[in-house]
């Protein structure tokens, strides 16, 4: 996988003359190949480092890249069955959320992602991951059904945003991510979700409300996707990489906000760069949080994740005639 | 009842005891423009008309304490949770000026703590817990102070077993609180849901504009949701839309009336029948409660 970030280019350059002096083949000479492994330890380093402090906007672009693991990726590296259920019962079958009973290790469970597309004609069908209200509905469907058998319900954020269009509106996209908020909030299994790209705004939410949070390193959630906060606050997408400074966005300020109860390791230069170790991580965080929260009597859970999202909040209480 | 001879628009000016006349007047504008069709409108027949327009029916937005008036019974809002003020949790880097300094200039500005206020009151003798916005706040923006404001008013709805208004008036989510603004999304449904499990009636008011993370939230979860006319209302405004499609909008696009039609909400209601319209709603459910036990 080549390294086509910006940021990525000195370690671009190091991988050129790697492949250049692999290119002799047979007339490498023991000091080129001494040369190669110099340079390959050199190339994990740098990547480590830079991924270490990924600035804001950097990260940004590491949770778009387009060779990233999605949901579909996810659900074929660490399940040992999938079932996917199609479609709301109420207007059509959103591709841009994908759902069914899955298999982890034995125990069903409800999976239900947003899903980008990989090639140009899955990406359409996919309406880029941006769902529309038979997405968040479809979604809803799959999460009672799952209350009703007892599977604990898995979801996978990946998304910009929900969509903005003419039809979302009159189908209803505020209602449909609004109940999906109240009816999270409530649902008598327990859910764990995971930020595994992009969480992007009231999209990301509808279905992220959760007893666990988790987020893999290198990705970011953000109140608006940081394009949309530039324009609402200075009228100008291109401020887009201030507003994902300003907002703290990154999976490390959430945890340090305790929005976000647990990150989830990536292989060194992100989870694009090795689909297996990702998945193999992301199964290993997923079967802990599950397993703890199986063992909670339903009434408590169910008192923890209110509790949880009603101390959400920083205000201040003004003492009297001291501040100001 | 209205007299249906008078002119419609002016029957609330016919009626001596509404309570927006006694409204603080407009300072020093004698006249105002109506944005909808330009006319020049003497601003002190327009606080008598519930600041409607008397030619085109525009409503121009109300500020938390004009709502107050005009919906509850003179002298029964008892507000709460007035003390909670914003902090700055993200420490926000702002391009022009910081949070901090924008939240002071608005709270000077409107007279508000943040962008709703909240409390007990009485809405033709009915007990309601009642929350506004004010969209002179920051655009209305729900952050953490909102967010908190607003489930309280929920849980108190629920404890008192008293029936929960809000009427809405924001952009959404507000940026400067990134995160935490998010999730008082969740928060607020939160609430709602306990507050639908007790069987407690809320009501939702939608007012120009209700768009984004509100609307996307509790705007969307009432019981009735009602709003009024020609209020923009969607999970986007049609300038979003227009550049995220790039297609022109119908003009009717995202209004209240659209929403209507779309089956999203009860019922467009007029500002000068909102109130008795909420009577109507809260004796309707106290008749069902009585029933019930």
């Amino acid at each position: 996988m080549p390294y086509d970030l910006d940021f990525e280019r000195p370690v671009a350059e190091l991988e050129r003359r790697i492949q250049t002096l692999q290119r002799r083949g047979e007339r490498m000479r023991p000091d080129d190949r001494a040369q190669v492994a110099t340079l390959e330890r050199e190339v994990q380093r740098q990547t480590r480092e830079l991924y270490r402090s990924l600035s804001p906007w950097q990260r940004v672009q590491v949770a778009r890249h387009r060779h990233r693991p999605q949901t579909s990726d996810y659900i074929r590296l660490m399940c040992d069955d999938f079932f996917e259920l199609h479609g709301d019962r109420r207007f059509g079958d959103d591709r841009s959320i994908m759902g069914g009973i899955a298999s982890l290790d034995g125990r069903a469970i409800m999976l239900i992602g947003h899903q980008k597309g990989h090639d140009i004609k899955e990406r359409q069908e996919c309406n880029f991951g941006m769902p529309h209200p038979e997405g968040y509905r479809k979604a809803l469907r799959l999460m009672t059904h799952a209350e009703r058998f007892h599977m604990p319900v898995v979801t996978f954020i990946d998304t910009q945003g929900a969509f903005l269009g003419l039809e979302d509106e009159q189908r209803g996209q505020s209602q449909a991510i609004a109940e999906n908020l109240l009816v999270m909030a409530r649902l008598r299994t327990p859910i764990v979700a995971t930020v595994i790209g992009e969480g992007g705004s009231g999209g990301a939410l509808a279905i992220g409300v959760a007893d666990s949070l988790l987020m893999l390193e290198n990705t970011f959630y953000s109140v608006a996707a940081p394009e949309a906060a530039a324009t609402i606050l200075w009228r100008d997408a291109s401020f887009a990489p201030d507003a994902a400074a300003a907002m703290k966005i990154g999976a490390p300020d959430l945890r340090d906000m305790g929005l976000c109860d647990a990150l989830v390791p990536e292989p060194v230069g992100g989870a694009h760069r090795d689909h297996e170790m990702a998945a193999a991580h992301l199964k290993a965080a997923l079967n802990e949080h599950l397993d703890e929260l199986t063992r909670v009597p339903t009434a408590i859970l169910l008192d923890r994740r209110y509790a949880k999202f009603r101390n959400i909040g920083v205000y201040a209480r003004p003492v009297p005639a001291t501040v100001d | 009842m209205r007299d249906e001879s008078q002119p419609a628009l002016e029957a609330v000016s016919q009626n001596g005891s509404s309570a927006v006349a006694t409204a603080r007047p407009l300072p020093t504008n004698l006249a105002v423009k109506c944005p909808n069709c330009r006319e020049l409108l003497v601003a002190k027949d327009l606080e008598k008309n519930v600041k409607v327009c008397q030619r085109c029916g525009h409503h121009f937005k109300l500020s938390a304490w004009e709502r107050i008036q005009l919906l509850t019974d003179p002298d029964t809002f008892k507000e709460f949770a007035e003390e909670l003020r914003s902090a700055d949790p993200l420490s926000f880097v702002d391009r022009t000026t910081s949070y901090a300094r924008s939240v002071a200039d608005k709270r000077a500005k409107t007279g508000l703590e943040d962008a709703a206020v909240v409390g007990r009151a009485r809405v033709d003798g009915l007990p309601v817990v009642l929350a506004v916005f004010d969209f002179n706040f920051i655009g209305g923006s729900m952050g953490s102070v909102v967010g908190e404001k607003l489930t309280r008013a929920i849980e108190m709805g629920e404890r008192e077993r008293t029936p929960v208004i809000i009427v809405s008036a924001s952009g959404g989510a507000r940026m400067q609180e990134g995160m935490y603004s998010l999730m008082q999304m969740a928060k607020t449904s939160a609430a709602l849901g306990r507050l639908a499990e007790a069987g407690v009636p809320y009501i939702s008011v939608l007012t120009d504009p209700t768009t984004g993370g509100v609307s996307a939230s509790f705007a969307f979860l009432g019981d009735v949701i009602l709003a009024e006319p020609g209020a923009l209302i969607g999970f986007a405004g049609p300038r979003v839309i227009e550049q995220a499609i790039h297609q022109r909008l119908p003009a009717d696009a995202n209004t209240s009336e659209f929403v209507l039609a779309h089956g999203m909400i009860d019922a467009v209601v007029h500002r000068r029948d909102l109130r008795a319209e909420l009577a109507r709603l809260l004796r309707l459910y106290r008749a069902a409660e009585t029933v019930a036990h």
